[in-house]
């Protein structure tokens, strides 16, 4: 019982920093075709500037305005890069995206260093909040609980009941119609863009203390970003939200099982010793985006709410 | 009945673009060892003759059929992986046909493994094209790359599997021991793959990827399967990876699983693209420039992959024909009217990108050093730049104005003619 809370509480958490990852990945994904391998990239500068934001004044003032740096950097890279390379097609944006990402990791290991960089958790948020089972649960958990919700609510609200969220969701499918419109379909690109890499940011700030601010965190969550965006659907928030949701709890719960793959299948004669048999649950938790990425492509490529095929 | 041999390559063409090429290859690999190069260049060179073999596998992928793969080192790996137990296999004399197996022909078990890897995994991957195969592509070689760690007997753990390469029967009468021996060993071998992988272009699957690759729905109304053809194609292009895993497995007689991670597998597309994907040589300049970055580079600078990722978003946004496409592009020059203009301005060019990079440079080497804290400064040419001399502010900021201003003349003589 203990166990199970604890792992929907963190599988939750967990789940709600990768939807702010993948939202704004999914959103440019949809809109502009390009799937940004450098998005995770975005989010580690956002830890990192947070973190340096923090080191002058402090963390509330670094929560505001670390994702709008990052979101100003999203933006720039759009017009003066994406952009150009649009003409030479999808590919070419893919590639372009992919040596950013390495670019940005070589800058951030020279400004920052090769190691990991003490950003902490606030100390007004920095206690146990309730007691649960015997065990603390700290505070600055549940702050990014409500932190991810607010924006989540935002984000729904902003996309429907706002006018300039009407145009995007028209630009994500009909970019051509929009045009025609009378509005200005690459800025609106390269706000989405810059927005995207803002949430992306946001999440850094809030997620980079939570977890570890060092250099590799970009390469870490890279991968399973994608997976987030492909398995939830081309052009469905909601399905990047399942999606988030799903991978956030499975890896969750999968860490905390200790069986192993003899105590599942020993009715048939695999033993605790082999190699096969002695693998763990708990060791398979990094493949379940992988595992989860490559099935959904073969099985279903619309992904689960997606409204075209990729 | 019309005819179009007219319309044929002349013998003289045929000679010239299909034989030349590799006799003089075949004349550059022999001559290496006569001014007996140093054991550092030995090393250096068969890394280059690897990674030559690796990124023309994956332009077949790339460059030929239209697929970005994000985990081609699998294939690499495997093969290396297969080679070193047979190596193994060899040394402890499993079988008669292993203990009479040679270690120089090793590559071909990479080759078989690299082949059966791709058929098995390309399966599932060659059902769809552009971005979900890449995906796909990602998500194998992350799953790979788990399972390295995982199955112990197969990839040795993190210390890997190690071999010996002086057992069994010698062929050609090389021990394998010395550089020298390894030296023919690989020069073979990338003759024999660079060969291969350009005779599979020559073949109807080769021709037929090409065309799979700029207009599938037609290939479909000719009477081709599009799946087929990229399966066929995966497979060759695995097993020509496996061949240089193989290599791989000889020369260095060490496998560990970050070999099939998702780093090799960055850096040959690096490879590949920065080389020019759409010309066949274009691979070989780039796995030679980019094995000598790897190697005398880092020596020199600790941010030589942030060098490696500007060279790559230059290429893509400036040049994305390649290293192969801008040496091409130079010979074309020659051939038309006015090479004049175009020359001065291509110089023009050239002069504003070094101006601009010197000033990067600084400002990288600079920063560095700031960076590691050990109290180190960029010290070129007896120059004495910290992060607080203004001297390196004020070269910083001059190379680049410099360079900026040349790029803008050049550009505008460029507007001028047009």
């Amino acid at each position: 019982m203990e166990t199970i809370v604890f792992s929907l509480l963190n599988g939750v958490i967990y789940g709600l920093l990768l939807f702010m990852l993948s939202s704004g990945l999914t959103l440019i994904f949809s809109m502009m075709g390009v799937l940004n391998f450098a998005h995770a990239s975005f989010y580690m500068l956002g830890a990192y500037f947070a973190y340096s934001i923090m080191g002058v004044t402090n963390f509330w003032i670094a929560l505001i305005f670390a994702p709008v740096l990052v979101g100003l950097v999203g933006a720039a890279v759009e017009k003066w890069g994406l952009r150009k390379v649009h003409a030479n097609g999808h590919v070419a944006e893919l590639l372009f995206t992919f040596g950013l990402a390495y670019l940005i990791d070589e800058v951030v290991k020279i400004l920052w260093g090769r190691n990991a960089v003490d950003y902490r958790v606030p100390e007004v948020l920095d206690f146990p909040l309730f007691e649960l089972f015997g065990a603390q649960y700290p505070a600055y958990r549940v702050f990014i609980l409500l932190v991810s919700v607010a924006m989540l609510a935002a984000l729904w609200f902003i996309l429907n009941r706002t006018r300039a969220g009407l145009i995007i969701q028209a630009a994500l499918t009909h970019p051509h119609m929009v045009g025609h419109l009378g509005h200005n379909v690459p800025r609106i690109f390269m706000t989405v863009f810059g927005v995207g890499c803002a949430l992306a940011g946001l999440a850094g700030v809030i997620g980079g203390n939570y977890l570890v601010t060092d250099p590799a965190m970009a390469v870490q969550m890279g991968p399973i970003v994608f997976v987030v965006v492909v398995v939830g659907g081309l052009g469905s928030l909601t399905g990047a939200f399942l999606a988030a949701m799903l991978l956030g709890l499975m890896q969750t719960f999968a860490v905390g099982i200790d069986a192993s793959f003899a105590d599942m299948f020993g009715w048939l004669g695999l033993s605790a010793t082999s190699e096969v048999g002695s693998i763990t649950i708990a060791s398979l938790a990094p493949m379940i985006p992988f595992l989860m990425l490559v099935l959904i492509l073969m099985i279903r490529p619309r992904g689960l709410m997606g409204d075209r095929e990729l | 009945m019309q005819s179009y041999e007219h319309l044929a390559p002349s013998r003289a063409v045929k000679i010239r673009q299909r034989f030349v090429p590799f006799v003089v290859m075949a004349l550059v690999l022999a001559m290496i060892p006569v001014f007996d190069p140093s054991r550092t260049m030995y090393s250096l060179m068969a890394a280059m003759g690897i990674n030559i073999v690796f990124a023309l596998s994956y332009n077949m992928l790339l460059g030929r059929g239209g697929l970005l793969s994000f985990g081609h080192a699998v294939y690499f790996g495997l093969g290396g992986y297969a080679a070193l137990h047979a190596m193994n296999a060899i040394d402890a004399g499993e079988s008669a046909f292993w203990s009479n197996y040679p270690v120089f022909m090793l590559p071909v078990v990479g080759f078989a493994m690299g082949a059966l890897a791709g058929a098995v995994i390309g399966w599932p991957s060659c059902k769809r094209s552009g971005v979900p195969f890449a995906m796909i592509s990602l998500g194998v070689a992350e799953l790979v790359a788990a399972a390295g760690y995982m199955f112990g007997s197969f990839f040795g753990g993190e210390m890997g599997v190690t071999g010996d390469r002086m057992v069994g029967p010698q062929l050609f009468g090389l021990s394998m021991g010395p550089v020298e021996d390894v030296y023919w060993f690989i020069a073979f071998w990338t003759f024999v793959g660079t060969l291969g992988i350009y005779a599979f272009t020559r073949t109807p699957l080769g021709k037929m990827s090409e065309a799979t690759r700029d207009n599938p729905e037609r290939v479909q109304f000719v009477g081709y399967d599009p799946n087929r053809v990229r399966y066929l194609v995966f497979i060759f292009a695995g097993a020509f990876a496996g061949l240089a895993g193989g290599m791989a497995a000889v020369n260095y007689e060490i496998f560990t699983p970050e070999s099939v991670s998702l780093i090799p597998s960055g850096l040959v597309l690096l490879m590949a693209y920065i080389g020019g994907i759409r010309y066949f040589t274009g691979p070989i300049m780039g796995a030679i420039l980019l094995t000598y970055m790897q190697s005398m580079l880092s020596d020199y600078s600790e941010a030589w992959l942030l060098y490696l990722g500007l060279l790559f978003i230059a290429i893509v946004m400036y040049a994305p024909g390649g290293v192969a496409g801008i040496v091409f592009g130079l010979l074309d020059i020659f051939r038309h009217d006015g090479a004049r203009e175009v020359l001065t301005r291509r110089v023009k060019q050239a002069v504003g990108v070094a101006l601009a990079f010197t000033g990067l440079v600084i400002l990288t080497e600079v920063a560095v050093r700031w960076s590691n804290g050990y109290g180190e400064v960029f010290e070129p040419f007896g120059l004495h730049l910290g992060i607080d001399t203004p001297l390196s502010w004020v070269l910083i900021v001059g190379f680049f104005a410099a360079g900026y201003v040349t790029l803008r003349l050049a550009r505008n003589k460029e507007e001028e003619t047009a």
